[in-house]
């Protein structure tokens, strides 16, 4: 289980990262924490010819708000996401997604921007992405773009993203005032999810659900925004029936996968318990 | 706490072990950590077909590679050396460390590299071209059981291997006065027990001596005898480094087809090689997968709830090549009836070759899944009858009085006192409030259950399975030697014959050496010789070393102590009976100004031959080889015959929580009550116990080998075989009791395996108790949470 | 490609070894650098058997490669010992507690534990379980090793005191 060959460059600064980007194409892969990345390298699963190491960009690590949102750098490691209180007040939904992420050991390394680049359909990092809708920026040597984290990916690890371009930040919109709840199941802590559930709820003055955002994981080939839940509980008081019947909508178009560790029919069902948790908790939180 | 602490001054006393500073540091020697002076590495490729036809094989550009040295074929190999031993009586089948002509499992190994990194050969494997023919693979043991099926080994003419009847005592009699019976499947999934150091071998050819060094991360009785087989070599031509540390193995570590392997190529090129397994070809191509076995089970039982007689049919998967595998549905004819006085059984043994990775020894070599089947034939009686489940154990308990109590089989239970141990596991959980605790947990609507589940441990070994399951292997002995000496300044060296994979045997020999001698065990060197240095051994297997090296190292140190003795009687002109011996000392009981010191004699022994009894060698040295106690009989008339001398008892209460949105089992509390006779060192065992039911818990809810319908194999690696980590298990909570074998040196059982044999039990027993208010049951391990999910919220 | 020179500090000595880019830290540590305490073990970042401190902080030595270490300050579990040779504390309370079997997770296990007990002076439990949650052990049921990790916690308390 050793990697097949490959050219290492140590990228200086996000400009370097995309220039080398641009000089080796295809063929080049971004290195962030490599906690994904590494193990399918070992197991050539994965042979890029040119590695492009952004460790050392320190202007790729930051934590900010940003107007209406707060912005994340791709080289930011877990585990200062986890200590940063001001990120945690932010976004409070990525902290308690990043409660199930790995282990001490692979948090130490282990990125947002290599994991949301990354696209692992059980990821939890994507989820909460894509649950916000997260502005994720994309840099070339020709300049930057913005994609909604709800348009990107499109299958598993598979994602809008160009050979040449460069995961720079992710901008959550700002939880102010809104309740979070995070699910996942795993047969063990700190696996990828089987499949898991993500909300954020905010609720107006009259206790009624002013926004919605419901995200399902694991379950489909990339993390699925659940629209049909959020419509289901936008402007509506919150209730049990209320929370069933947005649970049960937050499958909607989803095509669940089999795997070794799960049917899609458990993932089906699943998703629709973990979501009616994940929406509960919102609400508790927002105040109901 | 140790119930009945005995009059010894380092035995059953805690104590650090020899071994445990080397590993802290880490100064440990794994088979990872040998360096040899122009060693190559190997690499090997895996077919991607669970079966297929190699017609040809084209490595020209591989070994073209630069820093390649060797690329070898199973035709190369097939015709330089033998098949790999295989203990049934199967004619046609040939296990070989290269698939020759036809590949039987997706992983199997068909070609290898040597090459100056393992990199390189990596790199050249890719560059290996291999022309196929994939054909239809059998993978379900009960199609491969069929006649018509795809034969795995087609010269074999079938695929089975082994299937054999046994009955013991009036079975139709007993069914036919019962007043009911019961039948149910039971299912035990592949899984196995994975160590986290992954098997390796280095192998060194010295063409000057004709002798062939191996150092290997190895668990396993006769390894070199089978290397010198399958190489044709005289077995004085094998020497198996046995000081080498073992990262783990618990029955798996038998990489006998690496090192034919490499041994090949080490006399082929005059290099010493080095195939270390990485995790892919572990998992996949390292025939080290475990039993997958399906059992029929019927039982006859009284309204009483006094179980009367089993009809058990054992139908198990030894995938592609049996080694010594399917021996593991033998073993446990040694405790077949479990803890209970059930008068009569059939049995039926099956074994099957399929299209899937081979099936190895697993702690409790079979015991596992036969105790899980049969705890869940009890609580299934419990359950028909409305009965406690605690209630049914004690009834059909063999008492205290009992022993040596002759099972149905013939096996005769040394001791045991299982209502204490079961009294003893109930108060250490408090049974009345963990049931209260069930109770609430499930009055607020969610699924709770208590397991309630006991085990016996034989331990000691003997061969017979072997003879049961094929009478052309006559084999009656199980020893074990060991050697011990004193020098000159009276240092003291214990020698033991194997290896060590975490049982602290050097721990072992300084107790019992300190102990037998009056002197300080920490002071005492044990040391591992080589096979060629070593006395006979069969291994640290069948949860024998407390038993077997224990004994063997108590009577080298009785032979040593009878060289002082006469020493000292022959210097003090004092008949041996009116001599005392203290710490190493030894005075005139009468007068004790007269003595000798440990050191005079030691120096008498080594220096003054004048000073010697007529007749003594010079020097303290003893070895001493023991026999498995009750071992060396064939089977009587009816078949009837010992299988392992010592019994351990175990009694499990888990309490779990399931989740009805998920299925996801969690363990809230798990107390073990345990008896092995006499501990030598407390920690040792402890931690031996506690780990086995941790590797239960595994094997109960989350390890399993997956195979595709197509034969594909699924779990290659840790992110889809999964082991419990901290998360999983809980603090398990543990007490002991003290019942003496009368058999062994110091009354001393074996305590490696029980927590696996008795943890599945357990926890399928709790899981189903959870289960059991919705009318649910689970009869298959792993329980996996989708499997519990769909249980509680499929669609019927 | 071609072997590079890589320069780094482990156990707090300046060492130097060439290495091409595609070797891991675990396999520079074990192979040029004959430092062999940190264990193979999945060689894809689930077992913890490779766990070295780098800068500080427990990391998969796996899943880094050596030339991504140049410069860095690693500690392995060679490292823990103090500087007369003798097993650091927590060392001594793996042994006090028969923390280990087989020896092959252990290195691992206490790298994990010294970084937890680095920022983390009376660790409970679940700070224990969390902190060696990413360490696999078959042999000992974690139990003796959540126990030597709090013996190695108080002795550590008292000795500050």
């Amino acid at each position: 289980m050793k990697p097949a060959p490959f050219d290492y460059f140590a990228a200086a600064s996000a400009d370097d990262a995309v220039r080398l980007l641009a000089e080796h194409g295809d063929e080049a892969l971004i290195l962030a924490g490599g906690q994904s990345l590494v193990p399918m390298m070992n197991m050539r699963l994965a042979r890029p010819s040119v590695l492009i190491d952004i460790n050392d960009c320190d202007e790729m690590k930051f934590m900010a708000a940003d107007g209406d949102g707060f912005a994340i750098g791709a080289g930011t490691r877990q585990k200062d996401i986890l200590k940063s209180a001001e990120t945690c007040t932010a976004v409070p939904l990525l902290l308690k997604a990043l409660a199930f992420v790995g282990h001490v050991q692979t948090r130490n390394r282990g990125t947002l921007g290599g994991s949301i680049a990354h696209g692992d359909p059980s990821a939890e990092m994507p989820l909460v992405a894509v649950t916000l809708d997260a502005a994720i920026s994309l840099r070339t040597s020709n300049g930057e773009r913005t994609i909604a984290a709800s348009e990107f990916y499109s299958g598993p690890m598979s994602t809008e993203r160009a050979p040449d371009e460069c995961l720079m930040a992710v901008s959550f919109p700002l939880s102010t005032g809104a309740g979070t709840g995070f699910h996942e199941v795993s047969e063990r802590h700190g696996d990828f999810a089987i499949v898991s559930a993500a909300a954020e709820i905010n609720l107006d003055a009259g206790g009624k659900c002013a926004s919605a955002a419901i995200g399902i994981g694991g379950a489909h080939p990339h993390p699925v925004k659940a629209l049909k839940a959020e419509a289901i509980l936008v402007g509506e008081a919150p209730s049990d029936a209320l929370i069933e019947a947005a649970a049960e909508a937050a499958t909607d178009g989803i095509e669940a996968m089999d795997d070794v560790h799960a049917t899609g029919a458990y993932r089906m069902r699943v998703a629709r318990v973990l979501a009616a948790r994940a929406i509960s908790d919102a609400l508790a939180e927002a105040g109901l | 706490m140790i119930s009945q602490a005995p009059n010894t001054r380092y035995v059953a006393r805690k104590r650090r072990t020899q071994e445990d500073k080397r590993f802290v540091t880490g100064r440990g020697v794994f088979v990872q950590d040998i360096e040899r002076p122009g060693m190559l590495h190997v690499a090997a490729l895996p077919c991607p077909y669970p079966r297929a036809r190699i017609n040809n094989i084209d490595f020209s550009a591989a070994l073209a590679m630069p820093g390649v040295h060797a690329v070898l074929d199973g035709a190369e190999l097939a015709a330089a050396t033998n098949p790999l031993y295989g203990g049934l009586k199967t004619p046609g089948v040939k296990w070989r460390p290269l698939a020759f002509e036809l590949s039987r499992y997706a992983g199997e190994w068909v070609a290898a590299v040597a090459a100056d990194s393992r990199a390189i050969a990596e790199d050249a494997m890719e560059l290996i071209e291999v022309d196929y023919t994939p054909t239809d693979p059998v993978i379900d043991p009960e199609e491969a059981y069929q006649a018509g099926s795809p034969q795995v080994h087609p010269e074999h003419g079938s695929n089975v291997l082994y299937d054999g009847e046994f009955t013991w005592g009036p079975v139709d009699d007993d069914f036919a006065a019962a007043d009911h019976s019961l039948s149910f499947r039971a299912r035990w999934h592949r899984s196995s027990t994975v160590p986290i150091e992954t098997f390796g071998a280095v192998a060194e050819w010295d063409e000057g001596k004709g002798i062939l060094d191996v150092w290997a991360s190895i668990q396993m009785p006769n390894y070199a005898d089978q290397i010198a087989g399958a190489m044709g070599i005289p077995l004085n031509a094998v020497r198996v480094h046995q000081d080498v540390d073992v990262g783990g193995s618990y029955g798996v570590k038998r990489g006998i087809k690496h090192t034919v392997l490499i041994g090949y190529l080490s006399r082929k090129l005059e290099r010493p090689i080095r195939l270390i397994e990485d995790r892919l070809d572990n998992m996949g191509g390292g025939d080290a997968h475990g039993p997958d076995r399906i059992f029929d089970t019927q039982v006859a039982y009284n309204a009483d709830g006094m179980i009367k007689s089993l009809k058990i049919r054992a139908l198990d998967d030894a995938g592609a090549y049996p080694g010594r595998g399917p021996f593991q549905l033998g073993k446990p004819i040694a405790a077949i009836v479990g803890p209970y006085t059930i008068n009569s059984v059939h049995y039926e043994a099956i074994s099957v070759t399929t299209n899937k990775t081979g099936q190895v020894p697993v702690r409790g070599f079979g015991q596992a899944p036969t105790n899980y089947m049969l705890e869940r034939a009890v609580d299934k009686v419990a359950a028909a009858l409305g009965m406690d489940r605690i209630e049914i154990r004690r009834r059909n308990f063999i008492q205290p009085d009992q022993f040596p109590y002759e099972q149905p089989s013939g096996t005769k239970y040394d001791s045991g006192n299982y209502p204490a141990v079961m009294d003893k596991v109930l108060a250490l959980a408090n049974f009345d409030a963990l049931c209260a605790r069930r109770d609430e947990i499930r009055s607020e609507g969610r699924l709770a259950g208590i397991g309630v589940a006991t085990c016996l441990e034989p331990g000691g070994g003997n061969n017979m399975f072997e003879y049961l399951m094929n009478p052309a292997a006559e084999i009656t002995t199980f020893m074990e030697g060991a050697e011990a000496r004193i020098d000159g300044e009276g240092c003291i060296t214990g020698v033991m014959a194997t290896t060590t994979s975490g049982q602290g045997h050097e721990t072992l020999v300084a107790t019992i050496l300190g102990e037998e001698l009056g002197r300080e065990p920490d002071d005492i060197r044990v040391i591992h010789a080589d096979t060629l240095t070593a006395m006979p051994t069969r291994s640290p297997v069948a949860s024998r070393m407390a038993i077997m090296l224990g004994g063997a190292i108590t009577g080298a140190a009785a032979k040593l102590k009878a060289q002082i003795m006469a020493i000292a009687a022959h210097n003090l002109e004092t008949p041996l009976d009116q001599l005392e011996y203290s710490g190493g000392d030894v005075s005139v009981r009468n007068d004790p100004s007269r003595k000798l010191t440990w050191n005079e004699i030691c120096y008498i022994a080594h220096k003054q031959y004048h000073r010697l009894p007529e007749g003594a060698a010079p020097g303290l040295q003893a070895q001493h080889v023991w026999q498995v106690p009750l071992g060396g009989q064939l089977p009587d008339a009816d078949g009837k015959v010992q299988l392992y001398p010592c019994f351990s008892f175990q009694a499990h209460i888990p309490l779990v929580e399931i989740d009805p949105g998920t299925g996801k089992v969690t363990l809230l509390e798990y107390f073990i009550a345990h008896d092995c006779g006499t501990v030598i060192n407390p920690d040792i065992v402890r931690g031996m116990i506690l780990g086995g039911i941790a590797h239960g818990i595994g094997a109960a809810l989350y390890e399993k080998f997956e195979y595709a319908p197509d034969g594909q194999f699924l779990s290659a690696t840790f992110a889809d075989y999964l082991m419990p980590s901290t998360f999983e298990v809980p603090l398990v909570k543990d007490t002991e009791h003290c019942t003496p074998s009368p058999l062994t040196s110091h009354g001393q059982k074996g305590s490696g395996e029980g927590g696996y044999l008795g943890g599945p039990a357990a926890v399928a027993s709790a899981v189903n108790d959870a289960l059991s208010p919705r009318g649910l049951e689970i009869d298959q391990l792993p329980m996996r949470m989708s499997l519990i999910e769909e249980l509680l919220n499929g669609t019927p | 490609m071609k072997p590079r020179s890589i320069t780094l500090t482990v156990n707090g000595a300046k060492r130097t070894a060439a290495a091409e880019p595609r070797v891991t830290l675990l396999d520079f540590l074990r192979g040029p650098l004959g430092v062999t305490g940190a264990h193979m073990g999945c060689e894809h970042g689930v077992c913890g058997a490779c766990s070295v401190l780098v800068e500080g902080e427990p990391v998969r030595a796996c899943l880094m490669f050596a030339v991504q270490a140049a410069g860095k300050a690693v500690t392995t579990v060679e490292g823990l010992a103090g500087s007369d040779g003798e097993p650091s504390p927590l060392q001594e309370a793996f042994r006090d507690a028969h923390g280990l079997q087989c020896g092959y997770c252990t290195p691992g296990m206490l790298i994990a534990a010294q970084a937890l007990l680095d920022e983390n002076p009376d660790p409970d439990e679940a700070d224990i379980r969390e902190a060696i949650g990413g360490n696999i052990c078959r042999c000992t049921g974690y139990v003796q090793i959540i126990e030597a990790i709090k013996l190695a916690a108080e002795n550590l308390r008292e000795a500050a005191q």
